[in-house]
């Protein structure tokens, strides 16, 4: 009796929306690399990050003032009158840095697997805006509570656009709606953090996943999984029924369905990652400093710099490439650049194996040292700037460019391992 | 009608008027949306001028007041600063101020109207951080320069006219305000003298 009711309505809604349909495409027999390891969480623990700063930021916001006047106030009352405020507001700033660590990892794994080849370069683009997105959001963000740092921070940044010839002056004017970092500039950020990047970045995430399951999903040895209709026995072909889409056009190997296969596993994967993150929101929520800066517990002074600025820890290796430079403009053009440049990692990798697993012992050297040159910038953007870290920074602004540079020249003729042909678990 | 050729011609025509007037239209509406990023009239009258009383300043100190929004210094430079700032020429981007970072009136050794006194906005010209001014350590930052200004945020350094050292981020030498002397020791800070 119930059952039939059950498998009515759902008759009921699928004549008219096809929601099984879309579970299967997507879900239930979604073929899915068999290989995937640990680099895989990081895409679904981002969405539940994004999940949480969207529910939590809704409930900061029917508390947070948006006004010069009864901003720092009212962060104070959220932390210490709102009943549960402070949990509310902790989850918040630590999802916040919690959105970079995963969204970094989730990109180094692009970079090490070559999932940004071809045919996946509109994924890796539609990520980089999310990125790019996320990164506005965020800077947007750190303005709200209205302290020393949040107002320094934002004058830093925005002066930035100052540096754009003849137009500079112009655009940081508009930009803040006054000639300083004023209430006007708080309204707006507050209007774009709520509401415009917020939209912005679920539409982005919604064609992320799209021009991923148009394509099929990437893995650690960098093979495809769908092979020509008819070229694989069928004793080797994976046992699962798979969509139409996916199994009518082409033969699937080595694959099983996202569900209930991955959920369960990105589940468990969702249980490491809440213990770090509890962790942090109840024993550390200010992060030594680093998470929330000492700076921002005094309210917003125009008239006095704090002794050290220094952005968060997510913008700092960014921060620090535009600082090793001393000139303005190009100092900008660098800092700039050094996010634009990550949008043709694509087209800059000219090799056609994929996996870090199967490339040369060159690839593998530049990525280390491109990752090392990334955190020292990291670590020296968060410190106050001295004539010998101003030289490291630059040997870290030359080893993150060079790792573009080098890898176009290496990767047009770059002497590879031989491919397996199936999926492998190392 | 429902054998009726269609009349392409017609047809590119009418989409490519449509859609001209159609983009005419929504270039029309954005103006509001982009005009009302600027400065409100608010925010515009807040930029009054500002009088300052400096005959309570002693030599070397520095007094900070906020004109549209900024902070500007006022700073009593004693006469062994002013023989200091004589033999720094090497060492600056832009000694002579050439570069329109000053009125007129202050175009000169000390970049001020009174050389004992300096008026400046205390604001970077790199990324606009309001520099600390070191009276008696500036040395550790230029090498036998008793006193100046240093940016905490990205090291730019200024000699005690506003004037920047070599090899810094900041490119320009600090603004001087428009500003003069009502009295004695009275400056008012915003307008050139003779202005309204």
């Amino acid at each position: 009796m119930l059952k039939k009711l059950v498998t009515g309505t759902v008759d009921w809604i699928d004549a008219r929306i096809p929601m099984t349909e879309t579970w299967n495409k997507h879900l239930a027999q979604y073929p899915t690399p068999v290989n995937f390891n640990f680099w895989y969480f990081f895409g679904s623990l981002a969405m539940l990050i994004l999940v949480n700063q969207i529910l939590t930021g809704i409930w900061l916001t029917m508390h947070y003032n948006p006004s010069a006047e009864g901003a720092f106030a009212s962060i104070e009352y959220i932390m210490r009158d709102v009943p549960y405020g402070w949990l509310l507001r902790y989850m918040h700033s630590t999802g916040a840095s919690a959105f970079f660590v995963v969204i970094y990892l989730h990109m180094f794994r692009g970079l090490i697997y070559g999932s940004y080849q071809k045919p996946r370069e509109l994924i890796w683009i539609f990520g980089m805006f999310i990125f790019l997105a996320l990164m506005a959001e965020a800077f947007m963000g750190y303005l709200l509570p209205w302290g020393q740092m949040s107002f320094w921070g934002a004058q830093v940044i925005i002066s930035l656009f100052g540096a754009i010839p003849f137009v500079g002056d112009d655009l940081t004017l508009w930009i803040r709606g006054d000639y300083v970092i004023s209430g006007a500039t708080l309204n707006r950020f507050f209007a774009l953090h709520v509401i415009a990047l917020p939209l912005a970045l679920v539409v982005l995430v919604f064609l992320h996943i799209v021009a991923l399951h148009e394509v099929g999903s990437n893995n650690p040895d960098g093979i495809e999984i769908k092979q020509k209709k008819g070229s694989v026995p069928s004793d080797a072909k994976s046992k699962f029924t798979f969509h139409k889409q996916y199994s009518g056009k082409k033969d699937i190997i080595d694959a099983i369905p996202f569900h209930p296969y991955f959920t369960v596993k990105d589940i468990m994967g969702v249980a490491g990652f809440l213990i770090f993150f509890c962790a942090v929101i109840f024993f550390m929520p200010e992060g030594g400093g680093y998470l929330l800066e000492a700076p921002n517990f005094e309210p917003a002074n125009g008239l006095k710099t704090p002794d050290h600025i220094a952005p968060v820890w997510y913008y700092t290796p960014f921060y620090a490439i535009l600082r090793a430079i001393p000139d303005k403009l190009i100092g900008v053009v660098f800092f700039g650049g050094s996010i634009v440049i990550l949008f043709f990692l694509p087209w800059l990798d000219r090799c056609k194996v994929k996996s870090m697993r199967y490339r040369s012992w060159k690839h593998k050297l530049n990525i280390t040292q491109f990752i090392i040159s990334f955190i020292v910038l990291g670590v020296l953007g968060a410190l106050p700037a001295t004539p010998l870290l101003t030289k490291i920074a630059q040997i870290g602004t030359i080893g993150y460019f060079g790792f573009f540079i080098a890898l176009w020249v290496y990767s047009k003729n770059e002497k590879t391992k031989p491919l397996p042909t199936r999926l492998t678990f190392k | 009608m429902s054998n009726a050729p269609v009349n392409s011609g017609r047809r590119k025509f009418l989409t490519l008027t449509t859609a001209v007037v159609g983009g005419v239209g929504a270039a029309a509406v954005a103006v509001p949306f982009v005009k009302s990023w600027s400065p409100s009239e608010k925010a515009k009258a807040a930029g009054a001028p500002v009088a300052v009383d400096i005959s309570k300043i002693q030599p070397g100190q520095l007094i900070r007041v906020e004109w549209r929004g900024k902070p500007v210094w006022i700073v009593s430079r004693t006469q062994k600063i002013m023989d200091e700032l004589a033999t720094l020429n090497e060492q600056l981007r832009d000694p002579n101020s050439q570069e329109p970072q000053q009125p007129e009136y202050a175009l000169n050794a000390g970049r001020s109207l009174k050389p004992e006194i300096f008026v400046a906005v205390g604001l970077c010209t790199h990324l606009g951080c309001s520099p600390t001014y070191l009276p008696d350590s500036f040395s550790e930052q230029v090498e036998g320069v008793e006193s100046g200004f240093f940016c905490p945020c990205h090291g730019s350094k200024f000699d005690m006219a506003g004037r920047v050292f070599q090899n810094v981020p900041a490119p320009l030498n600090l603004v001087i305000p428009a500003h003069h002397y009502v009295s004695d020791t009275k400056i008012l800070i915003g307008l050139d003298k003779g202005d309204a």
